[in-house]
């Protein structure tokens, strides 16, 4: 069927802490989920269809390992390219009433639909990408997208000869924006003269226009091309016009293979072997996981050749530092794009803070739709 | 040697043969299709047609999904009829969600249960919204003579384009952490589902009242004919004084009309709040709703059903037999191509040509 714009509202991630704020969910008393039959029926429920990067095809490396890790403990089934309308309830709702014990839906979309089936379904277990509501048996999860994107900051920021990376972005939202300044606080970092400019595409998935975004980048100087958007066309334009391109949600090496100097990734596969163990020993509750480096679910792909051991050692350096606590990506003291400060020195931004970041910081050119 | 000669009536046995011979065919081709990937024929079919309507939320979800379909479709079958080719009942569908939508946020302070004239009054606004929407195209076609296939068709990527303007911004849910969508509407505001633990709502029934009406204004009124004369033969229709202008008017505000009132079930039904994205492409799927149901409005809420059925199985085909959607892509696209091709016979007939035809240099 026709479904031009299945894919929007992709990947909110955000939110997720401020849950915290809806604090009426009750703490579900001790063994509320007993320990399930064998085998556990669970569900994937995806945006788009599982492709080759992206994504959806990220989550779909972390179904994977749960298959391989549990065997015949879990019997897993998927259901692709569910548009984030009316769809999205039914599918939720026929993987809870045809006994599936856990289901977990990977876009932010599903969030209000998928409260609607928990609601009716109390004895199922649900995990929500992305969304911000909790329910007694519904948990929520995202990743720090943002710490990744501060390393490949620094290795655009020692590889770039202009000084100048460009960025393709989706949308507005403060997760996008949130990748945005961490890439430009790290490229700052090793090059205060660095300058990152950023071209809105309006979409999650539209390889045409990304590719003219890109190539409209490099034209206006930038030699280091990323980008927050859903397919590979961003890495192969830099491919072909000899920059090089930061790959996003996966390692798109393989579709640049002299540009792709790296990939800040998404990694779910520890989540997902962590809640499915949880459900079957009976002692998931619902949970609010935003997870970084250190908890494994966002990394940097393996860097290129090209790449001299000396930036590699710096990115090593700093990586562990995040993983510590040394180095928080948002560190006062932190000006906005207009030289205004937003916080001193010593400061920090908080979860809230950031999961409402709508402000670009000092470095940025270019302004933000409204 | 066949060549394909054309009727000089469309026949009847043919009109009742075509669907059942692209059935069969379609069963064919999908037992090759399910058999290659290593499952037995029947019990794939039975997924893909039976299981999803062996509940009666199923059914529900059947009739559903039909609902935008049949609606959005009934109103381009008309135009299509006339000739008027709108190709944006996406665009009218979520302007109608808009309008419609809009009201609710506006009065949602002052509705309570006991506030029966909301859900009618959000129908008008998604009508009205759609009909506003389809007037752009029939004002510049009337007016400039521009084709409304290119300018209903650019309007349909516009709409979406205000949507996500207004859920970013004015009518942000303020209790939303800045994602962009609109606070959930009020229980008066919404669609009663028809059956408990159903979510089918009262637009079905409507979808087929509708089409009722429009088949007595195709076939007893002299409104539907006129339509169907300026559609057929132009020419008569201007001999015979039928405003050509007026025939654009009436095909794009019907057109435009269904689809805000199917953008209007929408959000009062299943979705309950605006959100970026509205409709995943029903106004244009309505097109090939439109096509399959051959124009007539018993023939479209068929083919709405069709497509919603096909849609749902494809669902169940993922869930119980692991087969990935891009394969229901090709199921469903098999079945519509061999509904078309068989359809060409109620118009033309096969005839057997012994010797080759002479060439014609013209």
């Amino acid at each position: 069927m026709f479904s031009p714009r299945r894919r929007q509202l992709l990947q909110f991630a955000a939110a997720t802490p401020l849950a915290a704020a809806f604090a009426s969910v009750p703490r579900p008393a001790r063994a509320a989920f007993p320990k399930p039959e064998l085998p556990l029926k669970v569900g994937y429920v995806y945006v788009s269809p599982i492709g080759d990067a992206g994504w959806t095809y990220q989550h779909d490396l972390g179904r994977k390992a749960v298959e391989a890790s549990f065997g015949d403990k879990v019997m897993i089934k998927v259901i692709e390219s569910v548009s984030e309308g009316a769809d999205a309830e039914r599918v939720i709702r026929e993987f809870a009433s045809s006994g599936y014990g856990l289901v977990f839906a990977t876009s932010f979309g599903y969030m209000n639909p998928l409260l609607r089936v928990a609601k009716q379904f109390p004895k199922g277990i649900f995990e929500h990408a992305t969304g911000y509501r909790q329910a007694p048996n519904v948990g929520i999860y995202a990743a720090r997208y943002y710490e990744a994107r501060y390393l490949t900051g620094i290795l655009a920021g020692r590889m770039s000869k202009s000084g100048v990376a460009g960025y393709v972005a989706a949308f507005p939202i403060p997760e996008v924006v949130m990748g945005i300044n961490a890439f430009m606080l790290g490229m700052k970092s090793v090059n205060p003269q660095a300058q990152v400019k950023v071209i809105w595409v309006n979409a999650w998935f539209d390889p045409g226009k990304e590719r003219e975004a890109a190539a409209t980048l490099v034209a206006q100087g930038a030699d280091v091309l990323t980008q927050h958007t859903d397919s590979t066309a961003v890495v192969q334009t830099a491919e072909d016009k000899g920059a090089y391109a930061i790959g996003y949600h996966s390692d798109m090496s393989k579709y640049g293979p002299k540009a792709h100097l790296s990939a800040a990734t998404h990694h779910w596969e520890g989540y997902y072997r962590r809640v499915v163990q949880q459900v079957l020993d009976g002692s998931w509750a619902p949970d609010n996981v935003w997870g970084g480096i250190k908890d494994g679910m966002v990394g940097l792909a393996p860097l290129h050749p090209a790449v001299p051991a000396e930036v590699g050692a710096l990115v090593a350096t700093k990586k562990q530092d995040i993983i510590d606590g040394r180095l928080l990506p948002f560190q006062g003291p932190l000006f906005d794009q207009a030289g205004r400060q937003v916080i001193g020195a010593g400061a920090k931004l908080t979860d809230d803070e950031l999961l409402k970041m709508n402000y670009y910081v000092e470095g940025v050119v270019g302004q933000m739709p409204k | 040697m066949f060549t394909l000669e054309a009727r000089t009536l469309p026949s009847v046995r043919a009109m009742w043969l075509a669907p059942l011979a692209a059935l069969l065919l379609t069963l064919l081709g999908g037992s090759v299709l399910f058999a290659a990937f290593g499952h037995a024929p029947l019990q794939a079919l039975s997924v893909y047609f039976l299981q999803p309507l062996a509940s009666v939320y199923g059914i529900g979800e059947w009739l559903l999904k039909a609902t935008p379909l049949a609606v959005c479709g009934l109103g381009l079958a008309l135009g299509f009829r006339a000739k008027v080719w709108n190709i944006g009942a996406d665009g009218q569908f979520t302007l109608g969600a808009i309008c419609a939508g809009g009201l609710a946020i506006a009065c949602d302070g002052f509705i309570d249960a006991e506030s029966l004239w909301i859900a009618p009054a959000m129908a008008l606004a998604g009508i009205a919204g759609g009909m506003m929407w389809a007037a752009l195209p029939a004002w510049l076609r009337t007016r400039y003579g521009s084709s409304e296939i290119l300018s209903s068709l650019m309007l349909a990527y516009v709409a979406p384009l205000l949507l996500g303007w207004l859920v970013n911004g004015p009518w942000r849910d303020p209790a939303g952490f800045n994602f962009p969508q609109s606070i959930q509407f009020a229980d008066a505001a919404l669609l009663a589902p028809l059956h408990e633990g159903a979510r089918v709502t009262l637009a079905f029934p409507v979808a087929l009242v509708l089409a009722g009406l429009l088949c007595f204004v195709q076939r007893y009124t002299y409104a539907g004919f006129r339509l169907q004369v300026s559609g057929e033969a132009p020419l008569a229709a201007r001999h015979a004084g039928y405003s050509q202008r007026a025939a654009v008017w009436i095909a794009m505000l019907t057109g435009g009309a269904c689809a805000g009132f199917a953008g209007y079930a929408e959000v009062a039904g299943p979705l309950g709040q605006l959100q970026p994205s509205v409709s995943p492409g029903y106004g244009f799927t309505a097109i090939i709703v439109a096509f399959v149901g051959r124009l007539d409005p018993r023939g479209v809420v068929l083919a709405a059903l069709l497509l919603s059925l096909l849609a749902l199985g494809g669902e169940a085909a993922q869930m119980t037999l692991d087969l990935p959607a891009a394969i229901s892509g090709v199921f469903q696209g098999g079945l519509l191509c061999a509904l078309l091709a068989c359809d060409t016979f109620v118009h033309y007939r096969l005839r057997r040509v012994y010797r080759k035809p002479a060439a014609h240099t013209s």
